[in-house]
Parts: C-alpha cells; structure tokens; sequence
C-alpha cells in the first residue's frame, strides 16, 4: 500500500498538529489581542490564504518575527516564516517614508555618523521628536541609539588593517550596521578579544548590511540585492580565504545563515556552517583547544545575561552563558529567556510602541530587581530596549570580556 | 412508545433530506403545495454529502451521454446564479497526458461544443501558468465552465427556501410504513428518532426521493426498483493544491477528477458495485486508497506529499432500466417513476437517478408530476428564484459585519453568503472568540446554527459550518462546540459527552484508511487530549 512515503510536502504547516504551544509561547499575542497568534496567522491562515488570498490580515504586521514560536514547536513548523512569507506576498504595502529611514539602516548611518554629535543632539531634542512622532508616526517615547562620529570601518582602514593581516589565523568579522555607525567600541573590544587569542580579525571585502530591518519592512527586493553581495563576500572569505565569518550581532547571524535562504531565496548552504557568532567561536576555542587568556585581578562584576530571541532560534545563547562563567570576578545571573519587546524596528513605530513595552515589561521588572553591574546581551536592539526601559547599562558579552582581559 | 395521528393535512410527503428531496420540497412549497420533508437523520447524509462537489460543466459527459452533458451546462448556469454563495467558479481543464491519445481531444471539444459547452483547447504552458499543481507533462489542455458547489450549503440553502414558503422540514424522523388504501398512498407512518414516538403524517401524494434507499421505501409498497448500489470512494487532502478543476481528457474512469472544494481539495472517485447490506456503512479499503492516489498523482503530482485528511465513500443510486432486469444498461440520467402508471399505485412518485447537478430539474420534473395529480397549474420559478444566502454579493454583506475580525468575516460570508448579516446581531466579544480554528467558525456562528439552522448533535453542527472539517479533525473545536449546545440546552451535559465520543468516533472513521504520517500524528494528539487528559470514555459504538 502506498503510504505516501515522502509525505513532508513543500507546505511545512502540513505538520502542524494544533498543539497551539506556538501561541502559548508568542510574545505579542499575550498582550495585543489583535494579533491572531501563529497558529493561525500561520499554518491555520495558510490554509485559509491558499483558499483565497483575500484572507490575508493585516495583523500580521504585529509579528515581530522573534521565531520563538519555531523554537516551541514540537512539529518543526516554520511558522514565524510562513508569517513573514505571507506578508511579502500578499500585504498591499504604500510606500512609508518612516519604514524606508527604519529599514535602510546602512544609509540612514552613512549620513548621519559624519555629523554625529549634530544629529544626536537634535534627535535628543523635543520638538525633533515631536515632529517624528506625528510626521513620522515614530514614537516620542522612544530613545534613539547614539551615531558614533566616524564609522568603525574608516577607523579599521586607518588603524588596523595592517597589523592585523599579520596574524597566522584570521577570520572575517561580519560588523553590522550597529557596530559601524553607533558603537565602533564594541568592534575594538572583539579585535581585543581576538588577538589575545592570536586570531586577526580582517573585514570581508565587501559588507552591506544584513537586511533584517528590510525585510521586516516590506523591501524584499532590496533585502534580496544586499544578501546576494554579502553571501558573495562570505564566499569569498570562507572558500577562496578559508576564513570563518565571525559576527557581534545575534541578529545579523541570524538573518545571514536562516532568513536568506528561507524568506529571500537566497541560497547559503556553501558557506552557512562558516558564518557564526563571536562567543561561539571564542567559547570553542577556548573550550575545545585550550587556548588561555590573561585575566586582570580586578574586581567583581556582577552581570545578568539577557537571551536574544534569535539567540534563542540560533540555539546559541549557552555559548555567550558559558564564556562569560570562564571570566574570573563575573558574577552571573542568567535571566529569564523572554523576548524584550523591541523587536529591531518594530518598537520604534508609534503603533507599536505600547505592545513592545508591555512584552518587555516582566525582563524590565526583573532586570531591576537584581542587584548587577550590567545586563550583557548578544543583540544592539535589546540593549536599546533594555538601557531605555531599566536603569542598567547593557554590555554585549566580547565587552565585559575585552574589559576582563589584561 | 406512543401512537400519534397528526392532524395537520399535507399536500406532499417528501421522504429524504438529500440534494433532491430539500430542491423537490423548495419546488413545492414555492407552488403553494403544502409541504412536509422527512428525512431519517440530517439533511445532506447520503450520496449528496458524500461525493465530489464538483459543479460538472458536462463536459465529462459530453462524448458518452450528451443528453447528461446538456442538461448538465444548463443547471451550471442556472445554479451560478441562483446558488451563487454555494459555488465557486473555478473552471476546470480537461488534461491530455502522454498516455492518454490525443486525438480524443478533438473528439472531445467536438462534442462539447454539440452540447454548448466552452470547451476551449489551451496551449499545455498556458495550462500550467493558469494551474502551476497540474502535472507538467501533460501534452494538451482544455478549458472548460467546471466549479464547485458545496453540497451542504446547497442542500440547507434549498430547505431554508422551503420553511420560509410553508414547509415542514423533519429531520430524524425515519419512514417505517407506507400508509395504503387498496392501491393508493396515503401517508407515512414514522418513528422520530430523538423521542422515540411513532406519528403518522397523511398527504395526497408521497414522493420518494431516498437516494438509494429509496430502493427499501418502495419495497414498502410492495413495488421494485431495480437499482444498483454503486460505490464511490474519495480522498480530501488537507490543502488546497489546485485552484481550477483538473480532469483527465479521456473516457470518464476512476479517481480522474480533482476538485478545489472550499479549504481542502478532493480526488475520486472509484466506482464498484456494491450489496445492499453494505450501502448504510461504507468503509474505503485499502485498495481504493492506493488506485486515488495512484491515479490522482498523475493529474498533480503535489498530492504524493500532500497530507490527506480523510478517505470516505459514497453510494449513488444507479437504476436499470425496467426491460432489462439484468441492470446492464445502467442510466445515470433522471429517472422519475409514477407508480400509478407503472405499478396502478396511486399517490406514489420515485424521483432517483440523476447527479447533485441536476438535482434542480429533478425536483421539476417531480414537482410537475405532484401538481399534475394535484391540478395545481402554478409554474416552476425556481431556476430564477436566488436561494437565500445568495440575494447579495459578499462584498455588500462584509459591510454590514465589519466589526468581525477579517478572516472570521470572510470564512463566514463563504459559508453563509448574505445570511451572514445575521452574525450582525451577535455584537459580545464571545460571538467572535472562535470554536473551530482550522475554518474560522466562531461563537456567533454556532450559536446562529444551533438556533436556526435545525442542528441536533455536532455531525449536523459540521454540516451547517465546518466545524470540525478542518485539518484538526475536531481535536480543538468538538468539544467547544459540545459546551456550546450543552449551554444553550440542545443537550444535557451526558448526551453531550455522548455526542462529543461519537462525533471523534466519525472523524476516525474517515481517518483510519489513510492514517499515517501527520494525520496519525495529530489523531494520536486528539486520542491522547481527549482520552487521557479528559477523561472521555469512547461510547461501545467504537470500534
């Protein structure tokens, strides 16, 4: 008898058994009744979309595409993807000003960071954000991340280039719009990091930015044009270099190993396993090939890990864990694994502003009641959401490591 | 058990509750007969429930039987526009694949334009941009008016018509005697299923409009038909693969149709004979299920890796002719018998045969026998009457429920067209929480019904809104509907769990011969919620 023996059809919601764990687990769903929850904005509406495409719901724009509901699913449903594959095919998007600034992260920062202090003066301002809460629909509530004055990549050219050519192992760093424009430090610290493990840390030969913010957007093409050229570069660096793609940001990791080839047809299989993130690669080296750093003996810090969703997705939130247990003086806290609510671009838009503060609000709550020097965290957006929403710094885990070392 | 005489007089007795008996009843009522419908259990439970819900064009028909073909595109047409919310115009292709001889193609158009049917040939890329699930190989295409009909729709549709001109509909209420004076037919008498009375109902005409049961009423009256059990099995996959009909451009043979039926889509059928022992319990064999795929791969083959969600069978009632008892030259066209002419049984008519396409012709046709026994020369309206539901476009009724979330609001409007608007009434964030997930029923739509739609138990609750049709199977929504009626006092709490076991009980029938890979996945799920978390004792009916 034929049992339809490959019966896992290209329409993964097929094997969705309606355990309705994936709604259960959904940030937004428990504070914004308008959002239907995945199960049914995705296997249910699925079904319903390919009946007719006029199911399709607006709604879906309160996904904030955290996947967590793919990581609670005892199925293997892609479901934040089937919901975000749904909203490139079938939302009737205008054309906004405001999602066009949110999404072109990259643009956005090359104009701003030569007149940083200019602009975040003015963005400080409460008339500017005044006039980008009711213009632009951004809400006035909302602290923007400072620009650095001067780009992380000028500063490397500049200053490292060279010297760090001249190690024996290298690997390329996969920056990040964050990195570049707002907080160079945070790439200064990793080199640190790096070369104390005797690593070089070299910059691909051509980095555009990962593209997440356009595709929560809605600029698929766009998303599509930039992923094409850094997967060329990745190549470039894993295969012709043989060199791993390192990155400081969960989310940009994310989006380049699962987003390409899942929302963007972008295919990535070549060179997927070499693109990681910083904490994994120095956890394993240190882990599994011993390398030794040199600690100061300074004093105490008292941290609380905070789990990025794509963290959670990646699977990789034990590496940052555990190589911050191997600082000497960390006191760490690991704090519930909960999705802050930001959600890159999505908590700075007025619409959602309400939804993003209530989803973070038991993390801020628990935030401030521990007694720690820093919350570290893997992604520049929970620390935006974090620093803004609780009266603690947010560390990303390769900083409070850079500061440990001698 | 009690012995009841109703008073109330009855111009026609319409026995069964299928596509024919609910059109014949329609028909009636709207001639100003005096109208009561019995039916042994729900509307729409035999051959009409359990077929394709392919709204033929006739093209299938258009080389063996142009007689079926032309009656066949007249009803398409008829029933686009009287049915509108009951129908999908999908249109249909006709596909040449590399086995099958492509000169039957001009043979083909050739006989469907004879019956006027567009039958257009496409170019095979054409066909597939228009069809991206068709099977690439195919060689030629042809285009034609196919749809899908939803046959519960239509049937409830026809009898909500009927109740509104006067009709008594009674749904449980199972034939157990023909009431005779010396060779006439005066009345029925029947056992009421829920109450366990028997009542006896008088009218001047009694029409058989059983389906293939209809075969056992006539033998009430000491008449034979000779009709022939003739088995269709059918597979519902769990999604829609394909959004126009796809046939096979050959002689009419088994599992060679695959239609787009609301959420889901089908594959069928197989035909066999069958006793007629077997006609009240059908089961699919393993056999079936191997020859639907095997062939329904061939028109996409999509359906090797698409889940399925049920296998079912359906019975249609074949007749043979009169002169030939050894049921050779079998008709599937409308065969009406007026048994005073054939049997010198007065007040007596059988309307069978015939295919849900025609069932509007065929309560006609029936309905001019009664008003020709009756003298009564009112003429038919039914081929321009709109059905109610479909009196206004979905567009205009969405205004009107605005305040339902949207996918709520169309998944509503598709099962209920403009009746939808009776949603409206329903203004408590509960109507608009939902029961059955999988096809967007909430509350409110429960709720409307269970009040006016004549629903018993949840089989009927299915019937009228897809509750439980969807990929789950009941395993989320049985028993938030069961709590509904249980509170809106269909049922005590116990005939509740009753229900609830033998509703899953049905759901499993239909799953057991295809269960395997997600489908077994999710009914052990359910097993496991129900009976294990629940508590829920499966009732001796299963098996």
């Amino acid at each position: 008898m034929n049992l339809q023996e490959h019966n896992v059809s290209d329409n993964n919601f097929e094997q969705c058994i309606k355990c309705t764990v994936c709604t259960v687990y959904c940030p937004v769903a428990a504070v914004n009744p308008d959002f239907p929850g995945p199960k049914q904005a995705g296997p249910d509406g699925e079904r319903l979309r390919l009946k007719k495409n006029n199911f399709y719901d607006e709604t879906l724009k309160y996904c904030l595409n955290c996947k967590r509901c793919e990581v609670a699913c005892p199925s293997n449903v892609k479901i934040g993807d089937i919901i975000q594959a749904a909203r490139i095919k079938y939302s009737e998007k205008k054309f906004k000003l405001r999602d066009f600034i949110l999404a072109n992260t990259d643009l956005v920062g090359t104009l701003s960071s030569p007149f940083a202090p200019v602009v975040n003066g003015v963005l400080g301002l409460r008339p500017t954000k005044a006039v980008l809460d009711s213009v632009l629909k951004i809400d006035h509530r909302r602290v923007f991340p400072k620009y650095a004055f001067g780009t992380f990549e000028s500063w490397y050219k500049k200053n490292e280039a060279a010297r760090q050519s001249s190690f024996p192992t290298q690997v390329s760093y996969f920056h990040g719009c964050y990195v570049n424009y707002n907080n160079p430090q945070l790439g200064k610290d990793l080199i640190k990091v790096m070369n104390a493990l005797g690593v070089g840390v070299r910059l691909l030969d051509k980095e555009k930015c990962c593209g997440v913010a356009l595709i929560s957007n809605g600029f698929i093409e766009q998303a599509k044009k930039q992923a094409k050229m850094n997967i060329e570069a990745i190549r470039e660096s894993v295969l012709a270099k043989n060199m791993p793609v390192i990155a400081t940001s969960s989310t940009c990791a994310f989006t380049i190993r699962d987003e390409y080839p899942h929302l963007l047809s972008v295919d990535n299989a070549d060179v997927r396993e070499q693109v990681e993130l910083a904490t994994r690669y120095v956890y394993r080296l240190m882990a599994r090939q011993g390398v030794k750093l040199k600690f100061k003996q300074n004093q105490k810090i008292r941290v609380a890990y905070h789990t990025p969703c794509h963290m959670e997705k990646l699977g990789w939130a034990y590496y940052s864990i555990e190589l911050l247990k191997l600082i000497p003086n960390v006191e760490l806290t690991v704090l519930d694994s909960q999705c802050c609510g930001i959600a890159g671009t999505y908590g700075f838009k007025k619409e959602n502003y309400k939804t993003s503060q209530d989803i973070g609000e038991s993390l801020f709550r628990q935030i401030e009641a521990c007694d720690i020097d820093y919350v570290v965290t893997d992604c520049e957006t929970c620390k935006w959401q974090i620093e803004m929403s609780t009266s603690k710094r947010c560390e990303h885990p390769i900083s409070i490591l850079a500061k440990a070392l001698e | 058990m009690m012995k009841q005489d109703t008073a109330k007089p009855f111009d026609v007795i319409i026995i069964g509750g299928g596509a024919t008996g609910a059109g014949t009843a329609r028909d009636c009522s709207r001639r100003g007969l005096r109208v009561l419908l019995v039916e042994r259990f729900d509307i729409s439970t035999g051959a009409t429930g359990r077929n394709h819900g392919l709204l033929h064009s006739g093209a299938r028909y258009a080389v063996t039987d142009q007689e079926s073909a032309k009656e066949c595109i007249k009803e398409n047409m008829i029933l686009r526009r009287i049915a509108s919310h009951c129908v999908e115009e999908t249109d249909g292709l006709f596909l040449t694949l590399p086995e099958d001889d492509i000169a039957y193609q001009a043979k083909f158009v050739e006989a469907c334009s004879q019956a006027g049917i567009r039958a257009e040939i496409i170019d095979p890329k054409e066909a597939l941009r228009l069809e991206p699930s068709a099977n690439p190989s195919l060689v030629g295409a042809v285009r034609v008016p196919d749809g899908a009909v939803d046959p519960f729709r239509l049937t409830a549709s026809n009898i909500m018509d009927a109740k509104e001109h006067g009709a008594t509909i009674l749904t449980y209420h199972e034939v157990t005697e023909l009431l005779r004076e010396q060779n006439r037919i005066v009345g029925v008498k029947v056992l009421d299923h829920r109450t366990k009375e028997v009542k006896s109902y008088y009218a001047s005409v009694v029409v058989n409009a059983g389906g293939i049961w209809g075969h056992n009423i006539a033998k009430l009256a000491g008449i034979t038909i000779n009709m022939l059990p003739a088995k269709g099995a059918l597979l519902i996959f769990g999604h829609r693969v394909n959004n126009i009909v796809l046939n096979r451009c050959r002689k009419p043979a088994d599992a060679d149709i695959l239609v787009p039926g609301d959420t889901i889509c089908l594959i069928g059928t197989t035909s066999s004979r069958v006793p007629f022992e077997e006609v009240d319990d059908m089961r699919v064999t393993p056999e079936e299920v191997d020859l639907l795929l095997r062939e329904g791969e061939k028109l996409s083959p999509l359906l090797a890796r698409t889940r399925i969600l049920r296998a079912y069978a359906g019975v249609r009632p074949l007749v043979a002719s009169d002169d030939d008892p050894s049921g050779r030259n079998v008709s599937r066209g409308i065969v009406l018998l007026d048994h005073a002419v054939r049997d010198g049984m007065e007040g007596f008519v059988t309307i069978t045969g015939g295919k849900l396409m025609t069932y509007r012709l065929m309560a006609e046709w029936t309905t001019d026998l009664v008003c020709k026994k009756l003298n009564v020369s009112a003429k038919c309206d039914t081929a321009e009457e709109k059905l109610p539901g479909s009196r206004e476009s979905g567009e205009e009724v969405g205004k009107k429920i605005i305040s339902m979330p949207k996918t709520q609001r169309n998944a509503t409007i598709s099962r209920h067209g403009d009746l939808a608007e009776k949603l409206a009434r329903n203004t408590t964030t509960l109507d608009n929480s939902l029961v059955c997930e999988c096809e967007e029923v909430s509350v409110g739509e429960v709720k409307y019904a269970l009040n006016e739609l004549d629903v018993h138990n949840l089989v009927d609750l299915r019937r009228r809104t897809r509750v439980g049709m969807g990929t789950c199977q009941g395993e989320l929504c049985a028993c938030r509907a069961a709590g509904l009626m249980s509170s809106l006092h269909k049922y005590c709490t116990r005939r509740a769990k009753e229900d609830l076991a033998s509703f899953l009980n049905e759901r499993w029938k239909g799953m057991a011969p295809i269960a395997w890979g997600d489908t077994l996945r999710e009914s052990e799920y359910m097993a496991w919620v129900y009976e294990s978390v629940c508590g829920l004792t499966l009732s001796q009916k299963q098996e």
